[in-house]
């Protein structure tokens, strides 16, 4: 029997989570599915756009693009539109978007129609990551009921709304999760991020306009038609609506994804929800959005978990996933993983992260080895700066900026390393 | 003076260090009269080609399928690819060396991912990768490979076994998982991760 669980006041995502059967369109329909896509196809595309914008719903995949917004740039006129549900979860720390399409992917399926239909896309496309074969199958079979039930595809539920919808599984490269590198990967090329402007919402996918949003900000829309948007805006704090599922992994007794309400504080979530560390074991530091954000110490777990307090203490909510890292893990062996995977991941596109990438590593390796010289540190420091900013993607800052913060934060125990690993060689 | 290797870890550019031959004229379209493609590959392929707009965006699910077919994305494999696709196979070898998931040499049938990123590896992963490593010797029916954030941090250190997800691991199972695979049984299915049925962790316990 599933236990009293503390989780947001009002989960909404990971409400019917743990339902028998809920993967079926029987069951979901069941617990009041598809309702609101009935209401949303009676209501016009711009009323839709509305109560989006009126949620106060920022993207969840990473950038917190409000999502209303974003279908509002859309640009009117008839040509082929597109909506892209972007299922390309890879950020490390990650698995909220696999647990919701894998418990509860006719909620996703819902929120594509709505979302396609505020976004005048007649075909829509799920890119889902290669490693996830078991979801992939899951979200077959709930794609093939949907169909067959006319919820996707021709004239849905008779109207004149068609929309259907492809699923796209990827092949394994985290860049894919970028949405222009996404968009290429999808027209069946490497998966190259492209220069922006021009924007996928003007020029997107197939070069028509081209509505992008994650697994998880579609599985909200139906929720956000069922109670209005202005209701869901109710929940979370201003700035950062609703409720967020975190994945919260690493040194901590209870790794898994929970339901919080945004500005939740920290130390609840890592704490009460996730156990905190293990016995006898302190929080050293903590990535609050991916392996991605600049990382916070054990001073800052009071912050509260929402976009722009984050952003406040200097990093970012990202893709909600909080990794904990306790005091028995030296910061050099976290800071060399985090670099030679975004070495390995980097697509080569651009010289600053191509270069900047596989520099960093290669000093990482020459602290470690006893090699390094105290202002190798302040190269590798000067080198994430000169990632930052300058290439197509984010790809590169997103090693540039937990480094930064690491050397920044700990840069004692970077010397310390350093010198106890020369006095290990000169011996 | 040491040499620097340049684009030594080059994942997502194998071969830059091999010139190329330029005698050799460039492989074109392939002729479908010369080559054979195998009936249910090439079905799976035009199917795939239909659901899109443009039929180039099938290139990933048509390398896919052709590496069900063949163990690897083998230059035969990527021709007929080629050959239903009306692509030319340098194209697709491009296409090919960009993602993890398309093996460029042969391999053994069956794949094992040990994720060893952060989260994994905080809790153990490296170990359990040399675990395996060893258990599994020079078995060439497993394809033993590290592999980057798989999207199961809840049930970190874990594995992906033919693209089925078990975790979390203790290194003891590592000699289980390979007892398992080289007897033709389902690995470790104690610990798949479907066993868990509800997304609080706590619930399953």
């Amino acid at each position: 029997m599933p236990r009293a669980r503390p989780r947001a006041a009002t989960p909404i995502l990971l409400r019917d989570i743990d339902e028998p059967g809920l993967a079926t369109l029987e069951v979901y329909e069941r617990r009041g599915g598809y309702q609101a896509m009935r209401k949303a196809l009676a209501m016009d595309q711009a009323a839709v756009v509305a109560e989006l914008d009126a949620s106060g719903l920022r993207g969840r995949g990473g950038a917190g693009f409000p999502a209303g917004r974003k279908a509002a740039f859309l640009p009117q006129g008839d040509m082929d539109r597109y909506l892209v549900c972007n299922a390309d979860e890879s950020e490390p720390g990650t698995f909220k978007d696999r647990e919701l399409m894998a418990k509860n992917p006719h909620m996703l399926i819902e929120g594509i129609v709505i979302a396609a239909h505020a976004a005048g896309a007649s075909r829509a496309f799920i890119y889902i990551r290669g490693e996830y074969e078991q979801q992939a199958r899951v979200l077959d079979a709930a794609l093939a009921e949907a169909a067959a039930a006319g919820y996707i595809g021709e004239r849905i539920l008779g109207g004149s709304f068609s929309c259907s919808v492809v699923l796209h599984r990827g092949a394994g490269a985290y860049i894919c999760g970028e949405e222009t590198g996404l968009l290429d990967s999808l027209e069946g090329k490497r998966g190259n991020p492209r220069l922006k402007p021009p924007f996928p919402a003007v020029q997107g996918l197939y070069q028509g306009p081209t509505l992008i949003n994650n697994v998880e900000t579609l599985s909200t829309m139906p929720h956000i038609i069922a109670m209005g948007g202005a209701e869901y805006a109710k929940l979370g704090v201003s700035g950062s609506t609703g409720t967020k599922v975190v994945s919260v992994s690493g040194h901590v007794q209870r790794p898994g994804n929970y339901e919080i309400e945004l500005g939740t504080p920290s130390r609840e979530i890592i704490f009460d929800l996730a156990g905190g560390p293990p016995e006898g074991r302190q929080v050293k530091f903590w990535f609050p959005g991916g392996s991605s954000s600049p990382v916070l110490t054990a001073a800052d777990l009071d912050v509260p978990y929402d976009f722009d307090s984050l952003a406040k203490a200097g990093t970012m909510l990202g893709s909600g996933a909080i990794i904990v890292v306790d005091d028995s893990t030296p910061v050099l062996d976290v800071a060399l993983k985090l670099a030679k995977f975004y070495r390995h991941e980097s697509c080569g596109k651009c010289t600053p992260c191509r270069e900047g990438t596989n520099w960093t590593v290669r000093m990482l390796e020459r602290i470690d080895a006893g090699e390094a010289t105290p202002m190798d540190l302040d190269i590798m420091a000067s080198v994430q700066e000169h990632i930052i900013g300058n290439c197509l993607c984010v790809l590169g800052d997103a090693m540039a900026m937990p480094i930064g913060s690491m050397i920044a934060k700990f840069r004692d125990e970077f010397e310390a390393h350093m010198h106890s690993r020369q006095l290990a060689g000169a011996l | 003076m040491t040499r620097v290797t340049r684009f030594a870890h080059g994942s997502r550019v194998p071969g830059w260090d091999q010139a190329a031959d330029l005698d050799k004229d460039p492989a074109g379209v392939p002729d479908p009269a010369l080559v054979e493609v195998p009936a249910k590959l090439r079905a799976e392929i035009e199917a795939a080609m239909a659901l899109y707009p443009d039929r180039r965006s099938a290139a990933l699910p048509a390398l896919a399928a052709a590496q069900r077919v063949h163990g690897w994305c083998s230059p035969e494999a990527i021709e007929q690819v080629a050959c239903v696709m009306r692509l030319t196979p340098a194209y697709l070898s491009s296409v090919a060396t960009f993602y993890d998931m398309f093996e460029l040499e042969p391999v053994g049938p069956h794949s094992v991912y040990v994720c060893t990123n952060i989260s994994c590896s905080l809790r153990g992963a490296d170990a359990l990768y040399d675990a395996i490593e060893q258990a599994a010797g020079d078995d060439p029916q497993i394809n033993l490979r590290h592999f980057e954030c798989l999207g199961a941090c809840d049930i970190a250190p874990m594995v992906s076994v033919d693209q089925v997800y078990y975790g979390p691991l203790e290194l003891a199972d590592a000699q289980r998982l390979v007892d398992d695979l080289q007897a033709g049984r389902e690995p470790i299915p104690d610990l798949a991760l479907s066993r868990l049925r509800c997304a609080d962790p706590k619930a399953n316990a």
